[in-house]
């Protein structure tokens, strides 16, 4: 019986601290937000690092995706006629929710990871300590242009895969499926408002903040030699993605 | 030996230091005073908390009890603001060096003296060059850290903690590794700096004759304390069966301590974080 409860006590305790530490750092970058030195030069080379980087891989994602949802939308609604909806179909789903929630994991998958494998060789190798030796808080002097770059980059990115993904719809419904190039395009913005956009870009922003926070954070408690490295790196994109998808929930609730 | 400084204020001052990582008690009510312009050397078996100890000087690690006061500041009784200012004081380093390796060499100097001051881009690179020179590496700013060999780093290592002129230098295990020729360079580059800054120094290591080189009292950290501080003359001489044994390098004279995850009953996950 002990056993059993310890079986499930210990990973709740870990999450809760894990989820504890994120606010305790998270409350540092804040800190560090607005605290001087700004760091106008490290937070571009970020956006440079987290967006620019990201565009090929993101722009492929988008595309194919755009496809396969007018495809397989197609499919579906060819039983009770409704082709003509597929325009509609295609960039509700891209705006509302595939743009923000497929570039979010993507780029978990790119930059994240690649936040949590630099600040944890950084931890092992003392990089951290020596910063901290050197009068400079390491929180704000790694975290600050991480964050802050993801969060103005990801509803960039957002934007062009839901341009691509909408580009992706349309080359197959209107090169393969022998649609109307002018009804589809009309089909696609009838029912579209401006709350899709925004609801969509609001949550690419807080994707942003999670990716890179939970990067930062998996990497700046790296512990162990390598093998720690690794850890992290996979923790990174495990949990990154998990929060993503669990954000998204809620969001989409609030934002309905 | 260095006489107390007239004000009576030590350097450094630990008072009643005491840190446990799980179980293991690593450092156990430490005292210990270090005197301005005073080179200490701290001996000690691998893995027995000297770098531990190291770290709370710096305020790397907030001891679970006792004091760390900086010319009479106590480094956890101010704001961590403040706390940066009297890690200015410090130059700090490490056992590989632990260079940033996305900057080149100079970059790392310079990180300091660009965070810390108001130099211009020229003050800022003839300092640079200065630093390199006194540890001997004149003119490698433009080379990356991973192009140097382990002697090298942690030269510019040196250079970098010595940017900012700091009053207290602390050496982490300067030589270990290192082959004997490459060891009296960077002995005689320690030497060097302490003549020309004669700063206040804790150096940790467990090559005697870097300790007896740089030494003006030699301290042996064993159970959590300084069980022993004296003279290095004396060290080398002493009959204590604990510094013998060290001297020496005979186990059977003092049985090494046996680490605590290594006794039975203590699950291995118990060590502490290196």
């Amino acid at each position: 019986m002990k056993a059993v409860l310890e079986a499930i006590g210990r990973p709740v305790l870990r999450l809760l601290e894990g989820v504890g530490r994120f606010f305790e750092l998270f409350g540092q970058t804040l800190r560090g937000f607005v605290r001087p030195p700004y760091q106008i030069a490290m937070t571009a080379k970020q956006v440079v690092r987290v967006g620019v980087d990201s565009v090929p891989v993101v722009f492929l994602t988008a595309l194919f995706t755009g496809g396969v949802l007018a495809l397989q939308t197609f499919k579906g609604f060819q039983r009770f006629h409704a082709e003509g909806y597929i325009g509609s179909v295609v960039a509700l789903s891209m705006l509302r929710e595939l743009g923000p929630v497929l570039t979010g994991l993507m780029v978990t998958g790119r930059a994240g990871s690649a936040m949590a494998a630099e600040l944890g060789s950084m931890r092992v190798t003392e990089q951290i300590d020596a910063l901290v030796s050197l009068a400079t808080d390491p929180v704000q002097y790694l975290f600050v242009p991480r964050v802050l770059a993801s969060i103005i980059v990801a509803p960039m990115l957002v934007v062009l895969a839901d341009v691509t993904g909408i580009l992706g719809g349309y080359l197959v419904a209107v090169q393969y499926l022998g649609a109307n190039p002018v009804v589809y395009m009309n089909n696609t913005f009838q029912y579209l408002n401006m709350d899709d956009m925004t609801s969509g870009l609001i949550k690419a922003a807080v994707f942003g903040l999670l990716f890179s926070m939970i990067g930062c954070q998996t990497g700046y408690d790296t512990k162990g030699g390598a093998e720690g490295v690794g850890t992290s790196t996979t923790s990174a994109v495990v949990l990154g993605s998990l929060a993503i998808l669990i954000a998204d929930f809620f969001l989409t609730k609030v934002l309905f | 030996m260095v006489a107390p400084s007239p004000s009576g204020v030590p350097a450094i001052r630990l008072r009643g230091v005491t840190k446990a990582f799980g179980p293991k008690v690593v450092l156990d009510h430490l005292d210990l005073a270090v005197e301005k312009g005073e080179s200490l050397v701290l001996l000690g078996q691998s893995g027995i908390g000297k770098s531990v100890l190291l770290k709370h000087v710096v305020g790397l690690l907030k001891p679970d009890a006792g004091s760390v006061e900086i010319d009479g500041e106590d480094l956890w009784a101010v704001s961590s603001r403040e706390r940066d200012v009297l890690r200015r004081k410090f130059g700090m380093s490490f056992q590989e060096g632990a260079l940033f390796d996305s900057m080149s060499v100079g970059d790392n100097i310079a990180f300091p003296l660009v965070r810390h001051t108001r130099k211009s881009r020229k003050e800022i690179a003839d300092r640079v060059a200065e630093c390199l020179e006194l540890v001997r590496l004149p003119g490698i700013e433009d080379k990356r850290p991973s192009e140097l060999s382990g002697g090298m780093r942690r030269r510019v290592g040196f250079a970098r903690a010595i940017a900012l002129q700091p009053q207290i230098l602390l050496f982490d295990e300067p030589t270990t590794g290192l082959d004997p020729i490459t060891t009296d360079v960077l002995v005689r580059v320690i030497e060097e700096m302490r003549k020309r800054m004669n700063p206040t120094a804790i150096t940790i290591t467990h090559d005697l004759k870097v300790a007896f080189a740089i030494a003006d009292r030699v301290g042996l950290l064993a159970h959590g304390k300084i069980e022993i501080e004296m003279a290095p003359k004396e060290f080398e001489a002493s009959a204590d069966p604990r510094v013998a044994a060290f001297v020496k390098g005979d186990s059977e004279l003092s049985p090494p301590e046996i680490e605590p995850e290594r006794r039975p009953g203590v699950p291995p996950s118990a060590a502490p974080p290196v």
